[in-house]
């Protein structure tokens, strides 16, 4: 069993679900503040290609993330039925692009499988778990895994 | 509350008595004579050494000893508050300031110079009025026979902490008494400190507070009596003297009082000796059961350690005020004329401003869908929202208020500075201010103080000439520094006069084409040499000094002015001084800005950068080299910078006669024309934050929200100005060049 799998507490716990493309993946409910419809954002210049632009979130400004283009598949091409994820990481919030919010599970630590050997750095690096459900496979994301404390200023310097 | 918030109000009870303090010196040295002033700056510093002594704060006691019981003297007219006495008094408030900060942030202070002071000090009360020194010494022993020689008496400074060692051995017998007063007491309007006080009238006394029977909080009766007291007297007078005082209160309280063979001795452990003063408590506590309340709250979470500092604190006062004349009138005047005040935490009001600007843009969009489908504009719900939009507006008005400061505490910050670099460099220099009650937003006030400091160094350094120089020229030998603010037509105008020798022109153009900034056959007006001092790498000083002209020098007052969105100029006649005059928005909460449209996109451009508009014409654009071009302007030709390629909006320029040039100033001081596609307008808006959520994103300053709810970004134009010049805004933006 993996390090992240072992540290999970062993009380059921909620999962948002949202599809990408054909792939389904989860983040912790608790770091969802609200879910909301996609709106076009204001462009930024010099902005990595995952970064959307920005959005008005009640008075603040909120970074959109392609979470398709953030996980190393294809840009998404936003319509009105794409849905964005307002999301609580470290201390910033993020607004991820996905094409549908499609489940919200209950889970405890039997219902985790680790994530197999597999050759991809990135999917290593944001997947802490692969969940069995209903004949689907769903995809754990940490969230602080796939955005690091210094991620944001990161990608500004080196974009 | 544990004690590190009580600390925390502590200290800023601090900046607050030290304002106070400052500023009645500063009447003082004006020739105000009122006793209330004299009152006013006594009980600052009396303050801070309560407090400081709660907390052990030993240093800032000692200081703040000293300093009040000079103070004291002019308090009771034994010493004549001169200039030369207000000197020191000034520099002593400084180190009191320094002792305060010192005592909050940890680190030293100069320990030189606070004992110089202390000395000065004490001579000016000891060296004027001896006698005064005796009653300091010798508290409340009125009756007791007085030394035979009063001038022969040695100043002690005397603090109250160690209050139940020292007891001077007094002269008759020593009784104790035991106080209890019943319900009954406070009930007829009687006043255990005011019995207590008369008490301490009959000799040397020592009185501790039993607080035993105090129970926690929730059974608090506020009513009732807890407290009783154990009183040890040294006095010649007799039992039935000592009867007498309790004479109309004496059927409402246990009251024994015996002789005692020895010497008081504090074996009963329940007791916390307090040194008492009893004339302030009456001032300070309205009745006794309010101090039951308050010392029960502390109870309820403290340990009685912590209860006797805190008891010891509210009541430390020297006994001395007791024979000064009362003050107690004229205390409550000032209380009643303080004003109604509530600390609040910045972070909350800051939270309610972005919530009203929420307002208002939600406001706006919601009026906007509603005139879309109700053109006739006459329905209830259009007369409605009007209302809402009016109710709105007031709103944001009155929260923006709520920001607002008055810049008094940075003039007073500059009265310091003043004073200190006029010493360093043996000049007489008087700080006048005036619009000190003028408001303007915090974060202004905050930002503004550190320009301000570099230009009053500049005006005391390089402004004011030296006393001799002065009285050659024929003026007073000791200089004026003018600071005024005033509100002018939604801005705020700071003004800084002086009455020095102006701007030496010659020298100025002379260090000018030495730097390399003009050029020697250059024709420049007056004015322009004058604001050659604001040019970069520019300093006037021929000698380095400590006080001014590090290398950096005007420019970078003038680069944080204009960060603040605010400007500055100078005017200056020989020989009668210069006049600096800068002019600053009101908030940086919200900006004038224009909005306007590249490639598709909204931006803002603050209005303070933009020197004017033009519609080029073909004919005014030139080709200069491969990609620059150049757009004349009456005869001068300014780079053209296209603003959406800058910003990466669009892969190639746009053509300039399709657009607008928006003529720009930057920190540099040279102009470009900004090329945008469409001006949409010019409007308010509130500033918000990129970094809370993402980062900073290079040529962009801010982010806003516009009345339909969208973002839109505000230019950098620093940023942008700096990019065309050839420094890349990020390296993607040289990548995209190359390839």
């Amino acid at each position: 069993m993996s390090y992240a799998v072992k540290n999970l507490t062993q009380a059921s716990r909620e999962l948002i679900a949202f599809r990408i493309g054909d792939q389904e993946f989860s983040v912790n409910i608790m770091s969802v503040r609200e879910i909301r419809g996609w709106t076009p954002a204001m462009q930024l210049p010099h902005a990595p290609a995952d970064v959307r632009g920005v959005i008005n979130l009640r008075g603040a400004v909120l970074p959109i993330v392609d979470l398709s283009a953030r996980l190393g598949m294809k840009d998404a091409e936003p319509t009105a039925r794409h849905v964005i994820i307002v999301a609580q990481v470290g201390k910033r919030i993020v607004g991820l692009l996905v094409e549908a919010v499609s489940d919200i599970l209950t889970i405890t630590e039997e219902n985790i499988q680790p994530v197999p050997e597999i050759s991809s750095d990135l999917a290593k690096q944001y997947a802490k778990g692969i969940l069995a459900f209903d004949k689907r496979m769903i995809c754990m994301i940490e969230l602080d895994h796939l955005f690091p404390e210094t991620y944001l200023e990161k990608e500004s310097e080196a974009a | 509350m544990d004690m590190n918030e009580i600390k925390e109000i502590f200290f800023q009870e601090c900046e607050e008595q030290l304002a106070e303090l400052e500023s009645g010196l500063l009447k003082l040295n004006d020739g105000d004579r009122d006793p209330e002033t004299v009152n006013a700056v006594f009980r600052a510093v009396h303050s801070i050494k309560g407090g400081a002594g709660a907390f052990g704060l030993d240093d800032l006691v000692g200081f703040a000893h000293v300093f009040e019981t000079t103070l004291d003297c002019v308090r009771s007219n034994k010493l004549e508050p001169n200039q030369d006495v207000l000197k020191v008094m000034l520099k002593s408030a400084d180190v009191l300031a320094d002792l305060v900060t010192a005592s909050r942030d940890g680190g030293g202070v100069d320990e030189a110079r606070s004992r110089g002071l202390v000395k000065e000090l004490e001579a000016l009360a000891h060296g004027e009025m001896p006698s005064a020194h005796a009653e300091v010494a010798k508290p409340a022993k009125a009756e007791a026979p007085k030394p035979s020689d009063d001038s022969g008496f040695q100043p002690i400074p005397f603090t109250f902490d160690g209050f139940d060692d020292d007891v001077p051995a007094a002269k008759g017998s020593v009784y104790e008494i035991g106080f209890k007063p019943r319900h009954d007491l406070y009930a007829k309007g009687n006043e255990a400190a005011l019995l207590l006080r008369d008490l301490s009238k009959l000799g040397e006394m020592s009185v501790g507070c039993d607080m035993e029977q105090l129970p926690t909080l929730d059974k608090l009766d506020p009513e009732a009596s807890y407290f009783s007291w154990k009183i040890s007297l040294t006095t010649e007078k007799t039992e039935a003297d000592i009867r007498s005082v309790f004479e109309f209160a004496e059927w409402d309280c246990d009251l024994d009082v015996k002789l005692a063979a020895a010497k008081p001795s504090d074996e009963e452990l329940p007791m916390v000796p307090v040194p008492f003063d009893l004339s302030s408590l009456d001032d300070e506590l309205g009745s006794d059961t309010k101090a039951a309340d308050e010392a029960a709250a502390v109870v309820a979470t403290e340990a009685a350690a912590n209860v006797s500092k805190m008891a010891a604190a509210a009541a430390r006062v020297e006994k001395k005020e007791a024979a000064a004349p009362a003050p107690a009138p004229a205390q409550a005047a000032a209380t009643a004329a303080a004003g109604q005040t509530i600390r609040v935490d910045l972070d909350r009001v800051d939270r309610l401003i972005n919530l009203v600007g929420e307002l208002v843009i939600n406001q706006a969009m919601l009026s906007q869908s509603v005139i879309e489908n109700d053109a006739s504009g006459t329905s209830a719900v259009n007369m409605g929202l009007e209302e809402l939009q009016q109710l709105t507006r007031e709103i944001q008005d009155s929260v923006m208020a709520i920001r607002a400061q008055p810049v008094k505490p940075v003039f007073q910050r500059m009265s310091r500075i003043v004073r200190e670099v006029a010493d360093m460099v043996g000049k007489q220099i008087r700080l006048v201010t005036e619009g000190e009650n003028t408001e303007v937003d915090k974060t202004v006030i905050d930002k503004i103080a550190e320009p301000l400091t570099h230009m009053i160094r500049n005006a005391v350094d390089h402004g004011i000439e030296s006393p001799e120089k002065r009285e050659a020229a024929g003026k007073d030998p000791e200089g004026t520094i003018k600071l005024s603010a005033k509100h002018r037509s939604g801005r705020i105008l700071i003004e800084l006069i002086d009455d020095g020798g102006g701007i030496n022109r010659e020298r100025v153009k002379q260090k000018a084409i030495d730097n390399d900034l003009i050029s020697p056959d250059a024709n420049l007006s007056d004015e322009e040499i004058d604001n050659l001092i604001f040019a970069p790498g520019f300093s006037t000083a021929d000698t380095i000094s400590d006080i001014s002209g590090r290398g950096v020098g005007m420019d970078v007052v003038k680069r944080s002015i204009q960060a603040l969105g605010g400007r500055i100029s100078i005017s200056s006649r020989p020989g009668l001084g210069s006049t600096f005059t800068m002019s600053l928005p009101l908030t940086l909460a919200v900006l004038d800005g224009m909005v306007v449209t590249v490639a598709g996109q909204t931006l803002v451009v603050p209005l303070t950068a933009i020197v004017e508009t033009l519609q080029p014409e073909a004919s005014a654009i030139h080709s200069f080299g491969a990609t620059q071009r150049l757009i004349s302007i009456r005869n001068s030709f300014c780079p053209l910078v296209d603003v959406g390629r800058i910003l990466n909006f669009r892969a190639t320029q746009a053509n300039p006669v399709e657009g607008v040039a928006l003529l720009v100033e930057s920190e540099g001081g040279g102009q470009r024309a900004l090329m945008v596609d469409a001006i949409q307008g010019q409007r308010q808006v509130v500033i918000k934050s990129l970094e809370a959520n993402y980062t900073h994103v290079p040529g962009i300053a801010a982010a806003t929200i516009l009345g339909d709810g969208r973002v839109a970004l505000i230019l950098d134009v620093d940023a942008v100005v700096a990019a065309s010049r050839g420094q890349s805004l990020s390296p993607e933006m040289s990548l995209a060049a190359t390839g």
